[in-house]
Parts: structure tokens; sequence; C-alpha cells
């Protein structure tokens, strides 16, 4: 029953001009409903594994497989229907040319769901709810919006499509402190409420801790320590997990909530 | 040009105050490039239906005469009414430089939209073609191609359209590369999203701002290049008009007539230079609001 | 001693103000965090300190340099105090050093340019600068150039051409953001230390309350341009007198804990 639903075996990736693998026999598996962080700093590779699990990006070596099947196997419009993800970048990430309807709509536009234009128009609205904005805020384009309101459109587009797996990629970064804890929570609730499994991509334990049950810890292209984050967090075995705990800056202890 | 000032204030967000967008929108340069467009283009268009003579036409009696009631602009050395000239002179420049344009258009953008979409192979290859034909002086591609298909509009249309076509492609490849390198783009594809609609819905509505400023400076490109191949006599061949004929033809009677080389001359500067201003208070108008939305996005 | 001191500084842009009466005051020694989120105009007031305010912006209100009132200066005046008596660290050390000019010559320029050494002298305390700042290998390094570094490297170099020439006052405008975690901390340690050696004040800002936190003695909380708190760090922490304060440090409290199940019972 929780066979995992996409995996990466011995994932290696070159490119070329740079001596260093990005990525160097990288094993990870994601099952469903357990949601697993991936854990590094600049250059730990997280960014170019994500790549791989969207199949934006062919590995120099190894393979994934979705459901069990080889992705080059696996049809096209069935993955993208199932994988879906959310950028770092509120800026970047929507058409600044395209109002927001269209902008969540793309997906299925693009993959095919729903059976006219008034199907897909309700869907548009539906998943806009979801992630606590307006169905008339379709109607408007992405520069009136904050960052975090873009953010949260960035989410409605992922979840229009009903995937199962959602990767997050660094995706509240770039937002100000009060707006990170709101999409943490949103991405929370929504994971819960529709049974999506998350895959976090973060330099960010605290955020990575606060969703991810399972994490896996990256440096140099390489996983040097993964487990369950609780496990992880409280007995780092691995002395870069080690020094990037020591490292994180915190604040006094009695501040925090309980 | 990101400096820490530049960073900072961007960071911060310059707020869209209304001053600001007021300002975005009137544009000194627009208003004086279109009106001088709009002053070559009316003549040009009446030109159809009406001018004072016709093209034919020569008074004997009255060569090389100076600017009059009879004759607003003077004759030439054959008593050819020079207005007339001028007017369908016009016509020929703004008929070639649109046709030019469309031509350069038509062959650049799609090559430079597969340079910046396809592998780094194809695109290497594409930007050589294009350094190459940007090198190649397009009045010798003119010359090349008059002496193989005789001089002519089509081979003018031609000459000047492949020549400008290599800044298009070369302008287009750098825009789309640009917005390629956007998240939205990325996301496009792992929404399902083809190819093709990706360069029609994201990268096309993104970089069209940019080509109409350049095909606005291009059109200037190609009505000097009009100009030059007629002065030359590699362009539209007589009986029909153009300025740069004009302009050849009065070399000769210069100290007599100044007013015969000045009027071409001026026709083709204002032209030029209306659609330069143009394309400079295009810049204005568009970019503001392009900064705008960038900046207030940074929120 | 105070040597900086803004009294209702005020920055507006077309009419729009983006900084309202920010009055605070910094002496030696002083260790000052300025927390703000995005558009709480917390770098703009950080360049106004310094007269780097881009054109187009009118400033009003005060700012006393030991005593003198910079408000209105002409760069000639600022270039007499920038450096020398106050010093700034950007964010992004990529664009704030010269790419085209080995580390070792920036390092040496305000040593030239305010004390007026020759150039053999500035290149051998650039050295000096660069060990003190833990770069491997100075005498080599001196010659590299800013892309050569890693970003961590870059932030010493920074560091080291703010502080050549000895300034009271250092303003560090989010220097570790840009950095990775453990090299931040690095810097942050590496920050600790050059400020007990050369007794100089320290203006720190950013968005990351932790890491203000951490590095400063004083608060001070921007919001929409204006100063909305101020006082001792455990004060403000802890007993917040302002609502965006009290919900800033609830915010960034739950947002940087890190949560570990079995520490704290039931948990998510």
């Amino acid at each position: 029953m929780n066979d995992p639903i996409l995996s990466g075996h011995q994932l290696t990736r070159r490119f070329p001009g740079r001596t260093h693998p990005a990525l160097d026999g990288v094993d990870i598996t994601v099952r469903p409903g357990i949601s697993l962080g991936i854990v590094g700093e600049s250059g730990a590779g997280k960014t170019t594994l994500l790549r791989q699990l969207l199949g934006v990006d062919r590995p120099t070596s190894g393979e994934i497989r979705f459901a069990g099947q080889p992705l080059d196997r696996v049809r096209h419009r069935e993955f993208r229907r199932q994988v879906q993800v959310v950028f770092q970048d509120p800026r970047s990430s929507l058409n600044p040319r395209m109002p927001v309807a269209s902008i969540v709509a793309e997906p299925l536009r693009s993959l095919r769901i729903g059976t006219d234009r008034a199907a897909r128009a309700e869907r548009v609205a539906e998943v806009l709810t979801a992630v606590g904005l307006r169905p008339e805020d379709g109607r408007r384009y992405p520069h009136e919006f904050s960052g975090g309101q873009r953010q949260r459109i960035a989410i409605a587009r992922a979840l229009a499509p009903a995937p199962r797996i959602l990767l997050a990629d660094e995706p509240v970064s770039a937002l100000d402190v009060s707006v990170r804890l709101q999409i943490i929570d949103l991405l929370r609730d929504l994971v819960d409420r529709l049974g999506l499994t998350l895959v976090l991509v973060s330099h960010d334990l605290a955020i990575v801790s606060q969703l991810c049950q399972e994490v896996l810890v990256m440096r140099h292209g390489r996983v040097v320590e993964r487990g369950p984050t609780a496990d992880v967090l409280n007995n780092p075995a691995h002395e870069y997990t080690r020094a990037l705990l020591a490292a994180i800056p915190q604040l006094p202890l009695d501040l925090e909530e309980p | 040009m990101s400096t820490p000032l530049v960073e900072a204030v961007e960071t911060i967000g310059v707020p869209d105050t209304p001053a600001r967008r007021r300002r975005g929108c009137r544009s000194p340069s627009f208003v004086i490039g279109a009106t001088l467009l709009l002053a070559v283009l009316a003549l040009a268009l009446v030109s159809l239906a009406w001018s004072p003579y016709g093209l034919d036409h020569t008074d004997p009696a009255a060569r090389l005469a100076g600017p009059s009631a009879r004759h607003w602009a003077g004759t030439d050395r054959l008593g050819r009414d020079q207005f007339t000239q001028l007017m369908l002179g016009a016509r020929t420049a703004v008929w070639i430089g649109l046709a030019s344009v469309t031509v350069a258009f038509v062959i650049g953008v799609p090559l430079g939209l597969l340079a910046a979409a396809a592998g780094r192979f194809v695109e290497n290859a594409v930007v050589g073609v294009i350094d190459i034909v940007i090198a190649f002086p397009t009045l010798l591609l003119a010359m090349l191609l008059v002496t193989v298909y005789g001089a002519s509009t089509a081979v003018a249309i031609s000459a000047i359209g492949i020549g400008v076509s290599a800044e298009v492609a070369r302008l287009t490849r750098i825009s789309a590369s640009r917005v390629f390198t956007q998240d939205y783009v990325l996301a496009a594809r792992t929404c399902g999203t083809g190819p093709l609609m990706i360069l029609l819905r994201h990268v096309l509505p993104n970089i069209w701002h940019t080509l109409l400023v350049q095909a606005t400076l291009a059109f200037g490109v190609a009505v000097i290049a009009e100009a030059s191949l007629s002065y030359l006599g590699l362009g539209t061949p007589p009986p029909a008009p153009s300025w740069g004929r004009m302009l050849q033809e009065a070399q000769s009677t210069v100290s007599v007539a100044p007013w015969n080389v000045l009027l071409p001359g001026l026709a083709v500067a204002v032209t030029v230079v209306g659609v330069n201003l143009l394309g400079d208070g295009l810049r204005e108008i568009l970019d503001p609001q392009l900064r705008q939305e960038r900046q207030a996005a940074g929120r | 001693m105070t040597i900086l001191e803004a009294t209702g500084l005020t920055i507006t842009l077309d009419g729009q103000p983006l900084v309202r009466d920010v009055s605070f005051g910094l002496a030696a020694r002083d260790r000052v965090g300025l927390i703000g989120e995005s558009g709480s105009g917390k770098s703009l007031t950080a360049l106004a300190l310094l007269g780097l305010l881009p054109p187009g912006m009118r400033t009003s209100g005060r700012i006393l340099i030991d005593g003198e009132d910079h408000l209105g200066a002409t760069d000639r005046q600022w270039r007499r105090v920038r450096g020398r008596t106050v010093s700034i660290v950007f964010q992004e050390p990529l664009t704030a050093l010269d790419p085209l000019m080995p580390v070792g010559r920036q390092i040496a320029g305000p040593l030239r340019l305010h004390q007026g050494l020759n150039r053999s002298d500035a290149e051998r305390r650039a050295i000096e600068w660069c060990d003190r700042v833990h770069l491997p290998d100075p005498a080599r390094l001196v010659r590299a150039l800013p892309h050569e570094l890693s970003g961590g490297q870059r932030q010493r170099v920074a560091l080291a051409m703010a502080l050549a020439c000895r300034p009271r006052l250092l303003i560090a405008d989010e220097p570790t953001t840009a950095l990775d975690v453990t090299v931040q901390a690095q810097i942050l340690t590496l920050l600790d230390e050059l400020i007990e050696e050369t007794g100089v004040g320290l203006l720190f800002i950013s968005h990351d309350l932790p890491v203000v936190a951490g590095v400063a003695r004083h608060l001070l909380v921007m919001r929409n341009g204006r100063l909305v708190e101020s006082g001792p760090v455990d004060d403000v922490l802890r007993r917040p007198r302002s609502d965006y304060a009290r919900q800033l440090i609830a915010s960034a409290a739950k947002v940087t804990r890190l949560a570990r199940p079995s520490l704290q019972g039931e948990d998510r």
C-alpha cells in the first residue's frame, strides 16, 4: 500500500564544463502521504534533483520511476497531472501578461482536463478559493498582487489538475516573515485536506521540520543523511547535519510557541 | 546594471504613484515622431488619389524653376513638378519600407525564436548565420541581387528585408532567451504546455513590445536603404518615383537648383527622424508600464 | 558619545513618503539592529545615512555626523565621511565589488584615499586585513578577482574594505542574507570579532529576526517607513509595545522554530 509513487535510483547528473557532478548517486523515495523534505545549502544539488523528479531534466545516469514505471515509459500527460510544482520566486513564476484565471487554468487546458470552458472556470474558482483568494481575483493580473498572494496563485495553478504529488522549491524563501507563516499554514492545510504528498526543497531546516515527516540532507550532490525529521534533528548522525543545525540562528528558547 | 543602490531601490519598490504613471504616458518623442510620420503617410496616401500634376507631366518652359504657386516645390531639369515627385516618392518609401520590414520580421522572428528555443547546436548555427548577414552590408547584398535579378521593387524589398532580418532575429533571440529563463516558462512546461503554445502564449506576448519598437526603427533603416539603392540606380527603376533617384538626378544641377536636392533629402530625414522619435516614444511609454509591474511585483 | 544621529529623517519620492520621521542615534561600540519587512524603508534609511540615495528622492530632517548636519551635504563632504567615519557593507558583494579589479586593490583603495598611503604600504595593509578576516592564503588572494572567490569570501573582503580605515561606525545592510546558513554563521562570528577588536559601532539591518536578535543589543523596528518600536533587544522581544512588533516576533518565532516532536510531545 505504501509503495513509492516517485523514486530516483542512483541519480547522477553531470554538467558539461563542471568538474564535480551536480548529483552523485542519489537515491530518493517518495511515498504517498509521507511529506519529504530535501535540505541543503547552495550547490548541494537539491534544485537539480527537483528538476529530475519533475521530468524537466534527464539524469546522466540513474533512473526515475513513477508509480513503478520508468519515467520515459509513463504517459507524459498522466505524469504532469499527478506531479505539480511551486517555484521559489513569485515574481517570475507567473506570466505578467496573463490574467490570473488564465494562469491557473493553464494545466487544465494543456492537459485537456475539464469538458469545456465553463467546467474549467469552475475548477479555477474552486482552487482560488482553496488557497484563500476570491474567484473574482481571476480577472486581475499578477502585478496587482503581493508576493504572498502570488505564491497562492502559483499554488492554485499547481492544484488545478488535482495532483498527487506537490513539489515545492523554496516556496517561502522570497517572502516576508509574516507572509511565510501564512503560506506554511496553507500548505499544511492543503496537504491534510487534499491528501497531497509534499516534497519540499529548502535550505531552511526550520520550515522543513514543520512540514515534512522525512528529510534528506544533501551536500555537494550527495545525500549525507536521511530519515524521519524528528530523528535527524534530535540525533544528527552526520557531522554536516550537525554543523547545519548549529549554524541556524534561533530566537531565545522561551520565546518559542509551545 | 544592478548596483547596491539599484538593488535597494528595487527591493524597496518604488511606489506606483499617479505622477509616475502620467509621466510615462505623455511622451514628447512619441507625439513629435507620430506627427512627422503621419505627415509623410498623409502625403503618400493622398498621392493615391491626387497629385498636383501627373507623373509624366513636363513643363518645358519652367525647368529648374524654384518653388512657386504653380509648382510648390519647383521643377526638375525636365520640368517635372517636384511636389508631385515628392508625394509619389513618399508612396514608394512607405510601401518599400513597410514591405521590407514585413519581410524582415517574417524571416527574423521565427529564426530568432528557433535559436532561443532550440538546443545549443542549433542556436550556435543560427547565431553564426545571423552574424554573417549582419556583417554583410545591405547595399552590397542588394547589388548582388540586382546583378542576378535586375533592379526592381521586389529585389529592393528582398534585399533590404533580408539585411534587416538578421538584426530582428538577433533581438528576438535575445528577448526570447530572457523570457525562457523565467520560471513561468518552466511552469508552463510542467503544466504540460507544448513548445508551440509556450511560444504563442508566453514568449510572444512578453517580447512584442521590444519587437514593435524595433519595427519602427527598422522602417527608418529601410527608408534610407531604399533611398540609397535608388540613388545608386539599383532601386525601383524609372519612371517610378523615388526620393533617392530625385537626389541623384538633381546632383548635377545643385548649384542652380539647390532645392531639388534639399527637398528630397529633407523628406528622407523627416521620415527617418520621425520614425526614430516614434520608436523612442514607444519605448518610453511601454517600458514604464513594465517597470511598474516589475516593481509592484517586488512587494 | 553619539557619532551619528538621525532626527526626523523623512524621505519622499514624487511626494510619496517612503521613510517618515525616523530618529535614532549611534555611538561607538553600539550594536543596533534595524529590522523590517520589505517596503519598511530600512535600506533607504541606511543609504540616506551615507548620502547614497538615488537621485529624485527628497530628504528632510537632520543627519548629524560628529555634530555636523550632513543632510544636504555635497558629494565632496560625504566622501570625507564615507569609509573614514562611517562605512557600509551591502547584501550582495558581487555587485558591491568591482568585478575587474583584484580584491587587494579594492581593499587598498580606501587606505590610499583616506590615509594617503602609497601603493606598497596600502597593499601590505590589505594583506594584513585579508588575514584578519581569515581569508585563506592572503598573499595570493589579494590578486584574485571577485568572481574567483566564494560568497562568504567576498563578504569578508567587503568587511575588510569597510573597516580598513577604521571607521567609527559600520552599517551592514543584510550582509548575510545572500549567504548559506553555515557561511552566515561564520560571517556573523567574524563580525563579532571585528567589532570587539576595533570598537566600531554597528547598525545591522535585516529582515531576519533571529539573526538580528543575535547580533544587536538595541533593536529598532520599522514598518511602512516609520519607526514603530525601539528598545533593548530583550525588552522588545519579550515585552513588545507595538502590535506590529508583537505580530512580527510571534510570526518569526513560529517560522524559525525547529520543530522537534519528541521533545515537545504532540506536534506536527
